[in-house]
């Protein structure tokens, strides 16, 4: 049975009980307690700093060469914090009723709220830390407002907020790394979890440059390692993001929890090539000033300045006059593909849309423009070569985010004792669908403010036994370990890691992508596990797993996306209505807007690892909405 | 178009490395430099050759993890992108392109195109930051930071530690590295008390790790893919020069 372990009381109330009723560690004895923290984005490095600064003994890991790569950096647009600096209206308990509402009613209610609670102090300890937040003239900080809402409540660093928060995160880790309280682990690949006596122990891992093979022992283990979308094999993602240690922990007893939740980002540079490699998002914040169109006529291959007023299809605010080209991202993007499908889509391909800042360039004047969004109005010019404040940019829906991850908790625990999971990396608070500008908020109040509460609460409530890597759990896993490894190597085939990769991807977005249907998850339960039975028998892998080898890394994390695809497809066949990012073409409205069946589904989907054989087993966390009134979701 | 590729080989930080000749076919205008790369790694794998390696993860300009020197400049000298968003549409048929990796006494070679840049997180680790323990903040707003120093803040706070401009550095130096985060700690009034003790902790780090001293030839800024600004040095200077004039304790 699952527990998420929700304190009991008022919603207001309920975290400062559960605060409260924590059990504390004497600052003398948390030395002698070590914590294993893999990841170094938000939630990794504010954790590490925070328990370090508490005085734990802390190791971090992360597989690129400094923790200030981790992919945090690239988010462009902004942290949510319920300051109502703005005095439009913004509460605490508006942003939880708007995260709540935006996710699509499948997020848990206590863990929003607590959410939403911890924004603010979010943004005071990023001020402390030096983070360059925009400012008015007068000194107070800015902020702007944000799809799927209405108040002004994103705080943001030109088109950097990720990079300003993941530096202040990094540079307090560093100055903690330097005090000897946390010792990092770079270009270091957690390959996978040691659990001993049920409980979370420690990790194996490789180091990248050598190929060595190390264990680590610990009190307990966090996984921040971030979300899941490679396994599109093209996303917003780094190139290195994966699933591989969550995987390995869902192998190991952890349940995961809503898999198929994915987002699909409206803003992103379409597609221009077969040898793409990744998709590059253009922030959500240009919606603020710019007008999304596609023409009315289909097939229409005017350019843009030659199609009249009159003949432009302004759909998102001809759609929801409301919320206009603000709407969440999975009603956006579903409009986007709607208007491709239906023959009305702009470029190469038709596979685009006009984001159009002729309107805000003749209100505001360019200079304006460039400072708000010059460095995206940039990057833009860079990879298409199109000036925007000419033409209009070109879009089209990408993946970007994946609300799905570990099951965890109140506490942020996993269902493996001594396991906590955060940021991306857990099931999470957004439900089907994130708003813009609350990862970051999520990723920073789970580190900073969460974990340095549950994981001490862990360590005192719990009576752990005196394990070191001599235990001969960690000799299994390290085993395990190496025999993948030269398994992987030993294949000898024919076609190459990306090969693989690009083949899933493009099974997964067709079928489990922006609309899915029983007939198209169906065909995919057949054909991943068919790919899967291939990549183990065709791979080639140059060079050996003693030394750098990008490769054999790529391999390690297709093959864990290549059992992670399949069962995304289950659980979206699994989960008959439409919700959020997950659309199944089988459960809409007259008008094409997402239908939910709460009746049915009104619960979490947390799934069992039961071995080999692709067997699984869902269990369901049931939720309750008693503060935001269920209701369909309109933008209208 | 085809090109020919001259890449750096390299088995690992203690090998002797040397030149090897690619030709590379097929390579269309809208593939980015290292999507022309990975193209050349399949093929090389295809025929039982190892790839080449090459660090890189967001591929959109802004983790600092790739980077290396084409025909000898950093980043591939397109003013301010990094590799990893340079187009191909930049190069034409028949070009001869000689890769490799930054050349630094304080970034050793790894392998092929990567280097070790460890030396700049303990730059960092000296100063590089400002001391918020988690929880005692006080509230936002409290702490007023004129736009004007937001703004340079920001633009110093903008550098990805890419450390393209040590390798573009005839001394190998991390001034501008090091004077973007001065800059930015330093501009704002949070960062205000421990401003002179940073900047020489910060200078005394960067020359431990075996970075030169700047002469101002001004290569850095150049291929600085935020385009960070050589003035960044002059005012990490002038702080140095108060440390040095203030010394600690006194």
């Amino acid at each position: 049975m699952l527990d998420s372990k929700i304190p009991s009381g008022p919603i207001e109330k309920k975290w400062e009980k559960a605060r409260f009723e924590m059990k504390l560690v004497n600052p003398a004895n948390r030395r002698k307690h070590t914590v294993i923290i893999v990841g170094s984005g938000l939630a990794g490095a504010s954790a590490a700093a925070s328990l370090g600064q508490q005085g734990y003994n802390v190791h971090c890991f992360c597989f690129q060469d400094s923790p200030r790569r981790a992919h945090s950096i690239a988010a462009q647009g902004g942290i949510n914090a319920a300051k109502n600096y703005r005095n439009d209206g913004d509460s605490i308990h508006r942003l939880f009723y708007d995260t709540v509402k935006g996710g699509d009613f499948r997020a848990r209610e206590a863990n929003v709220y607590r959410l939403a609670q911890i924004s603010v102090n979010i943004i005071d300890q990023c001020v402390a830390q030096g983070v360059p937040f925009a400012r008015e003239y007068g000194g107070l900080l800015d902020t702007r407002s944000f799809g799927g809402v209405q108040v002004s409540r994103t705080f943001y660093a030109r088109g950097q907020t990720g990079q300003q928060l993941l530096l202040g995160a990094y540079q307090a880790l560093e100055e903690q790394i330097a005090s000897g309280a946390v010792k990092m682990h770079t270009r270091s690949e957690m390959l996978d979890l040691v659990v001993v006596n049920g409980r979370a122990r420690g990790v194996v891992t490789r180091d990248l440059l050598t190929g060595a093979i190390e264990s680590f022992a610990a009190d307990c283990v966090v996984l921040a390692t971030g979300g899941y979308g490679n396994v599109f094999y093209l996303s917003t993602n780094a190139k290195g993001c994966n699933t591989t240690a969550i995987w390995r922990a869902h192998r190991r007893g952890a349940y995961f929890g809503n898999p198929c939740f994915t987002q699909i980002h409206p803003t992103c540079i379409p597609v221009s090539n077969e040898n793409q490699s990744k998709l590059t998002l253009m922030s959500e914040s240009l919606r603020n000033d710019g007008r999304v169109w596609v023409p009315k006529k289909k097939g229409d291959t005017r350019p843009p300045s030659q199609i009249p007023e009159d003949e432009r299809d302004y759909y998102l605010e001809r759609r929801y006059p409301s919320f206009g080209n603000l709407v969440p991202r999975d009603v956006a993007s579903r409009a986007a593909k709607e208007v491709c499908d239906d023959g009305r889509g702009v470029g190469p391909g038709g596979q685009g849309v006009y984001l159009d800042f002729s309107d805000a360039i003749r209100r505001m004047g360019e200079s304006v423009v460039r400072e708000k969004y010059g460095n995206l109005f940039d990057m833009y010019e860079e990879i298409t070569g199109e000036n925007a404040y000419k033409v209009p940019m070109r879009i089209y829906p990408a993946v970007h985010y994946t609300m799905g991850g570990l099951w965890v908790d109140y506490q942020l625990m996993s269902t493996i004792p001594g396991l906590f999971v955060a940021g991306e990396a857990n099931f999470s608070d957004h439900g089907a669908n994130r708003l813009g500008a609350s990862a970051l908020m999520q990723g920073l109040a789970d580190g900073y403010f969460i974990l340095p509460y549950t994981i001490p609460n862990y360590i005192a409530s719990s009576s752990l036994e005196k394990v070191d890597t001599s235990h001969p759990q960690f000799a299994a896993v390290t085993a395990e370990v190496n025999q993948r490894i030269a398994t992987l190597i030993g294949i000898q085939g024919k076609r190459t890691v990306d090969s693989f990769h690009k083949e899933l991807g493009k099974l997964i977005w067709e079928n489990c992508g922006m609309a899915r249907s029983a007939d198209g998850l169906r065909s995919n339960l057949e054909r991943i596990p068919a790919l899967r039975e291939e990549f183990w028998h065709n791979l080639k892998i140059i060079g050996t797993g003693q030394e750098l080898n990008q490769s054999l890394e790529k391999a390690g994390r297709v093959a864990d996306f290549l059992e992670l695809g399949e069962l995304m497809c289950l659980d979206a066949l699994e989960r008959e209505e439409s919700c959020g990012g997950h659309f199944r073409v089988e459960s809409q409205t007259p008008d094409g807007e997402a239908l939910r069946n709460d009746e049915k589904f009104s619960f979490v989907s947390a799934w069992e690892w039961k071995g080999e054989g692709d067997q699984w087993e869902l269990h369901q966390e049931p939720l309750a909405f008693e503060h935001v009134h269920l209701a369909q979701r309109s933008y209208k | 178009m085809n090109l020919t590729l001259k890449v750096w080989r390299q088995q690992d930080i203690r090998s002797t490395g040397k030149f090897v000749t690619y030709p590379v076919q097929g390579v269309t205008p809208d593939m980015s430099f290292l999507e022309m790369l990975d193209l050349l790694n399949e093929n090389l794998q295809t025929q039982g050759e190892p790839p080449v390696v090459f660090d890189h993860d967001c591929r959109e300009g802004i983790c600092g993890m790739c980077g290396f020197l084409i025909n000898g400049v950093a980043h591939g000298g397109h003013r301010g992108t990094t590799v990893c968003q340079l187009s191909m549409r930049f190069f034409k048929d028949g070009d001869s392109l000689t890769l490799e990796p930054w050349r630094a006494k304080a970034f050793p070679v790894l392998r092929d195109l990567a280097v070790d840049r460890s030396a700049f997180d303990r730059i960092i680790q000296a100063g590089g930051f400002i001391t918020a323990p988690t929880g005692v903040a006080p509230d936002a707003s409290a702490i007023l930071v004129p736009k004007e120093s937001a703004d340079r803040a920001m633009d110093a706070a903008a550098c990805i530690g890419c450390g393209a401009c040590v390798a573009a550095c005839p001394n190998a130096a991390a001034m501008l590295f090091t004077a973007a985060k001065v800059t930015h700690l330093n501009s704002l009034p949070q960062g205000q008390p421990q401003r002179y003790e940073r900047t020489a902790d910060m200078v005394a780090a960067m020359s431990d790790e075996m970075f030169g001293s700047c002469t101002n030839h001004g290569e850095c800024e150049a291929v600085c893919p935020k385009k960070i600004p050589i003035e960044f040095i002059g005012r990490m200077n002038r702080d140095l020069v108060h440390a040095t004039l203030h010394r600690r304790g006194e």
